[in-house]
């Protein structure tokens, strides 16, 4: 074991992941961030809402998540034991429901009356909508036109759930256009509206509050691992859009130094080319959304649409923690592409009976690689951090299946 | 002595709040922009925002948006926008040119490098959208030095706590946002944007201008009876980009009378 470090302790008071994050918002909002921190701040200790998050995760999420050991998988790559965090088996599927669920507490406490969010494929949008069907404040969702062409399934979820869905047609209607709607959005009703950002990006406090609620899965997870294997893992690997079920299964993890942290971004039709959604591997720093962090961008600074066979991973930007743990070397960033994500998907699926959602099938591209760089008698945990079964038309139309 | 303090003092000894323009730089491209700028200091305006695009322009409304896509659309760039200041100052020495944009573009030419282009080409100012005073030292300091300045934003959800950090270490002007919503929404009551400039005219010693949500004479004579100055920026590029330039200037012409006859 070496020395602890001290790389959980940030952000510091200004919200800086050492230079990275921040707090770059249209003077409008800034009101609103600062009494949104004051809030978390005061609350997140607070054991009333401690114990209303504790007992919704485990009522209405179904937490914990089961820790699952994948023998077949194990098998297959031939090298180290992999292990899955299964957070696909949450209600809604992914991990992204233990962020809405903090901040719609939040959100009730703060005695807002309307939930504001943004999606990209709408995963976060349903988590939004549900929880916010749960304790009856209307919701609005702004989904890129483009993606609500493209997830129809997810639009008509989020309106049985009773939200608002807003098609946003600015820009090109995707993620980032929906995320700059919804900012326009909270800038036109900053009193009582409480914009529920989906990852670990945006102003502070949005990157270390999604991150503390995301953090359960590595609470659970390590815990699970000693006591299921009597150590811990030697590394912890999950999918990276935004960064949000990364940050959450790598914070636990922090200080603990012979747990290697493996970010895996979407590598699109590879980094080489300009289709990718890598803003580490293939990006530089700059602000956005709230945020100095890397970012695709182009030589003027003007924003590049990022892609990805996941709708979920084709984000810009990433988080700012991220960015800091990838400069100070903490953890690795590694890519996979379409490609890659779309073979895990069906080798997962059919070896382990679990089809994964496309991104968390990226992670599982670097889980193979690194199997074999470990070798035998090593562990490996991987969030499943979403199921596939929203993905099962992109992916069959991908495979050239006619469903 | 700046050419935004020399503009407001003259104001002032006229009596008259001041008209602040807004045009998109390359919309829909550089050269219509040049004959905007020269043509709007023509019709009276007293200050020239001059527009700089970014592909996510967060605190603006449909406009703006739409005049940004263009723009890149014709290969707009910082370094253009920069450009064209250079250009209107070839034949125009005394309009004060404040460049408005966002916080990535100009992070991407890195602060310092920013600020000495601005200075050499000849702008005064700069309004950085998306830069708080908390985030905006990387900026503001170069700006000190070269003695451009840094006009910040105030808003209706800018409370007393919070206004002294708001417009301390700024220059030139405030630029109060009578309403919060995103540049083009509809306008705020005038007497509570009156009791409102007055609070940020006290809090920083310096003029105030208002915008967002100004779009007609009438509404220009409103504001132009509480303001220093008033800003008109999507109806400009509204007119521009269904009417022409002629159109576009003939509003402006009309808007600049309107704020300079309030009082």
């Amino acid at each position: 074991m070496t020395a602890p470090n001290a790389f959980s302790k940030y952000p510091d008071a200004k919200g800086l992941f050492g230079e990275y994050g921040g707090r770059y918002v249209a003077e409008t909002l800034m009101p609103n961030i600062l009494a949104l921190e004051a809030a978390y701040e005061a609350y997140k200790a607070d054991p009333a809402f401690v114990k209303d998050f504790d007992d919704f995760s485990r009522d209405f999420v179904g937490r914990p998540s089961p820790l699952y050991f994948a023998e077949r998988l194990t098998e297959a790559f031939g090298g180290a034991d992999i292990w899955f965090k299964r957070d696909e088996l949450n209600h809604t599927g992914a991990h992204k429901i233990n962020n809405c669920l903090g901040q719609v507490l939040l959100a009730r406490l703060m005695g807002k009356t309307r939930i504001i969010a943004e999606t990209g494929a709408g995963q976060h949008g349903v988590a939004t909508a549900t929880v916010a069907a749960r304790f009856g404040i209307p919701c609005e969702v702004f989904m890129g036109a483009t993606d609500v062409e493209r997830q129809k399934p997810n639009v008509f979820r989020m309106k049985l759930l009773g939200a608002k869905v807003h098609a946003v047609t600015s820009g090109r209607g995707t993620l980032k256009d929906a995320m700059n709607e919804a900012l326009r959005d909270w800038v036109t009703n900053p009193d009582d509206t409480f914009y529920v950002i989906g990852t670990v990006a945006g102003p502070h406090p949005y990157p270390a509050m999604v991150r503390d609620f995301q953090s359960v899965i590595g609470r659970e997870a390590r815990a699970q691992m000693l006591d299921r294997i009597g150590r811990l893992p030697d590394a912890a690997v999950a999918c990276i859009g935004g960064g949000s079920n990364a940050m959450g299964l790598f914070h636990p993890f922090l200080e603990d130094e012979s747990v290697r942290l493996i970010g895996v971004e979407a590598a699109g039709k590879g980094v080489d080319t300009p289709d990718h959604a890598a803003s580490l591997n293939g990006g530089r720093p700059g602000i956005l959304h709230g945020n100095r962090t890397y970012l695709l961008q182009d030589e003027d600074g003007q924003i590049l649409e990022g892609h990805s066979i996941s709708a979920g991973l084709d984000y810009p930007g990433i988080g700012p923690e991220h960015a800091f743990l990838h400069d100070v070397g903490r953890a690795e960033y590694r890519h996979a592409t379409d490609a890659e994500a779309l073979e895990m998907f069906q080798l997962c699926s059919s070896l382990e009976g679990i089809i994964p959602a496309l991104e968390p099938a990226h992670a599982l591209a670097r889980v193979r690689d690194l199997a074999t760089e470990l070798g035998k008698g090593k562990t490996i945990l991987m969030n499943m951090c979403g199921r596939g079964d929203k993905d099962v038309f992109s992916v069959a139309s991908a495979l050239g299946v006619e469903l | 002595m700046t050419r935004i303090s020399d503009t407001f003092a003259r104001l002032k000894d006229q009596g008259q709040a001041g008209f602040v323009a807004y045009v998109m730089a390359g919309d829909p491209d550089a050269d219509t922009t040049l004959e905007m700028m020269h043509g709007l200091a023509e019709a009276g305006a007293d200050v020239i925002e001059l527009g700089a695009p970014f592909t996510d322009p967060m605190a603006d409304g449909p406009p703006i948006q739409r005049a940004a896509l263009r723009a890149l659309k014709s290969g707009m760039t910082l370094k253009g926008v920069l450009g064209l200041v250079a250009r209107f100052r070839e034949t125009n020495a005394d309009t004060p040119v404040v460049i408005m944009g966002y916080a990535n573009p100009f992070h991407a030419m890195g602060w310092e490098a920013f600020v000495d282009a601005a200075a050499k080409a000849g702008a005064d100012g700069v309004i950085c959208v998306d830069l708080p005073p908390e985030e905006d030292a990387g900026l503001r300091e170069p700006m000190e030095r070269a003695g451009l300045s840094l006009i910040r934003l105030a808003t209706p959800t800018t409370d007393d706590g919070r206004l002294p950090e708001v417009v301390r270490n700024t220059s030139g002007f405030v630029y109060y946002v009578s309403t919060t919503g995103v540049t083009g929404a509809a306008a705020g009551e005038t007497a509570v944007v009156g009791a409102a400039v007055d609070r940020v005219r006290e809090a920083s010693g310096l003029p105030v201008a208002v915008g967002f949500g100004v779009k007609t004479q009438e509404r220009a004579r409103e504001i132009g009876r509480v303001a220093d100055a008033v800003v008109v920026g999507s109806a400009i590029v509204d007119e521009l980009a269904q009417q022409g330039v002629a159109a576009a200037l003939e509003l402006a012409s009309g808007l600049a009378k309107a704020a300079h006859d309030a009082r």
